[in-house]
C-alpha cells in the first residue's frame, strides 16, 4: 500500500487531483475516526476531516516522502482537532447533553433499522459511555488515547505524529488510562 | 493501599505498554498476588483498555470524498491535459493530426490561448474575467467566452459557448440558441476542430 501511496503522492505534487481522490479514499475513515473521537460531533468531525485533506492537498509539497504519509496526515488531523477543542468554551465537554439522548441520536446513524433491539440499545449506551469517557479527557491525553487505542498505533508513531518525545507520550498514555479507569471501572 | 509502593502502579503501565523489565514484572506479579487493591486496580486498567478498544469504528459519511474534491482549488489545466493525453492516446493522435493538417496547431498551443477572451460586443460588461449580459439588454449575436465565466442576466439571441469557465444564469436570463460549456480537453479539441473546419 505504501508504494501505491507514494506513487499517488508524486502525482498529487504535480497537481493531479484524481490521484488525490484516491488518497482521500484510502485514509478518509481513519482521519474521520480521529476527528470524531476527538470532537464528539459528527458534523464537526466531517468539517475537521475535510479540512485535514484540504490542508494536506495544499501543503503536499511540505510532506517529506521519506517519512510515513499517514504520520504526516494524522498530525494535520490531530492538530486541527486540538485547535478546535481549544477554541471551544472550556466547559463544553462537561455539557450534560452529551450523556443523554444526544449521544444515542448520534449513534443511531450507525444502525440500519428504525427499531433497535433491546441489547443493541444497551450496546449503544455502552458505546456512548465509552465515548463520553474519552471526551472527558483533557485534549493532551485524548489525542494519545485515540491514536493508541482507536487507531492502534505504536507509541513511537504517536510520538512522531504529535512531535513529542517518546517519554512524554508514555506519561500521557499512563495518565489517560488512569483517567479513563475512573470513568469506566463501574461499567 | 497505604503501604503500596508508587512504583507498582508505574509497573502496571509499563506492563500494559509492553516495555517492562523482567525484574519489575516479577515484582508486579508478586505484589498483585498478595495485594487485593492493586489486583483490582490492574484489572480495572485492563478492562478500561478493552472497553476503549471496543468503541465501534466509524466510517466517514457517504459522499465524503466527493465533498473533499469539491473543496480543492481548480486543477491546473496543464495536468488535466497531460492526464487526458495519457488516457486517450488514440484520440489525441487523431486530433493532433487533424490540427496539424489544418494548421491550427500553432493557435491551439499558443500562449494567447490560455488567456481570457470573449466575443466583442458593446452590450457586454466585463468584471474580473466574467462576461456579463446585463439585465434588460438583448445581445443579438453568438457569444463565446474563453478561460472566463459568463453571467447571463439579460437575453442572448444566439448561442452561448463557454470554454474553460462557468455559466451563471440569472432567473430572468434568457438564451434563445444553444448553451455549451466546454471544460474537458476532449470537448475543447472538438471545438477547435469544429472551428478549423467551419
Ligand atoms: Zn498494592
Amino acid at each position: 500500500m505504501d508504494l501505491i501511496v507514494q506513487r499517488r503522492i508524486k502525482q498529487v505534487v504535480k497537481g493531479d487531483q484524481n490521484a488525490f481522490g484516491e488518497i482521500v479514499e484510502l485514509y478518509k475513515d481513519k482521519v474521520y475516526q480521529i476527528c470524531f473521537r476527538m470532537l464528539w460531533d459528527r458534523h464537526e468531525a466531517e468539517d475537521a476531516a475535510q479540512e485535514t485533506f484540504l490542508k494536506a492537498f495544499l501543503n503536499i509539497h511540505t510532506y517529506n516522502q521519506n517519512k510515513k504519509f499517514s504520520t504526516w496526515l494524522y498530525r494535520i488531523a490531530t492538530n486541527l482537532c486540538i485547535d478546535k477543542i481549544r477554541k471551544k468554551k472550556p466547559d463544553y465537554h462537561l455539557d450534560a447533553e452529551i450523556a443523554g439522548t444526544e449521544g444515542l441520536n448520534m449513534y443511531s446513524h450507525l444502525a440500519s433499522g428504525d427499531q433497535l433491539p433491546e441489547d443493541e440499545v444497551e450496546s449503544l449506551e455502552l458505546q456512548a459511555s465509552i465515548h463520553k469517557a474519552i471526551l472527558l479527557l483533557p485534549e493532551k491525553y485524548r489525542s494519545v488515547v485515540v491514536l493508541k487505542y482507536i487507531e492502534e498505533l505504536p507509541l513511537q508513531e504517536i510520538a512522531d505524529i504529535l512531535e513529542l518525545p517518546l517519554g512524554t507520550v508514555k506519561t500521557r498514555v499512563h495518565r489517560g488510562r488512569e483517567a479513563l479507569r475512573k470513568h469506566l471501572r463501574h461499567l | 493501599m497505604t503501604s503500596c509502593p508508587k512504583r507498582i502502579v508505574h509497573y502496571m503501565h509499563e506492563y500494559l505498554d509492553g516495555d517492562i523489565q523482567e525484574e519489575a514484572k516479577k515484582e508486579l506479579k508478586d505484589h498483585i498476588e498478595t495485594c487485593k487493591n492493586c489486583r483490582q486496580h490492574f484489572a480495572e486498567l485492563k478492562k478500561t483498555i478493552a472497553l476503549v478498544q471496543s468503541a465501534s469504528h466509524i466510517a466517514a459519511p457517504a459522499g465524503f470524498t466527493g465533498r473533499v474534491m469539491a473543496l480543492l482549488p481548480r486543477e491546473g489545466k496543464k495536468v488535466g491535459i497531460e492526464r487526458w493525453f495519457k488516457n486517450h492516446p488514440f484520440l489525441t493522435a487523431a486530433a493532433l493530426f487533424l490540427l496539424l493538417m489544418s494548421g491550427g496547431f500553432a493557435s491551439f498551443f499558443s500562449q494567447e490561448d490560455n488567456q481570457f477572451a470573449f466575443t466583442k460586443n458593446s452590450a457586454l460588461k466585463v468584471e474580473n474575467e466574467t462576461v456579463i449580459v446585463p439585465a434588460g439588454t438583448v445581445v443579438e449575436e453568438d457569444i463565446v467566452v474563453k478561460n472566463g465565466d459568463i453571467r447571463i442576466e439579460g437575453s442572448v439571441d444566439g448561442n452561448v459557448t463557454v470554454i474553460n469557465g462557468d455559466r451563471f444564469m440569472a432567473s430572468a436570463g434568457n438564451v434563445t440558441g444553444d448553451i455549451e460549456e466546454i471544460d474537458a480537453l476532449f470537448g475543447r479539441i472538438w471545438y477547435e476542430i469544429k472551428m478549423v473546419f467551419q
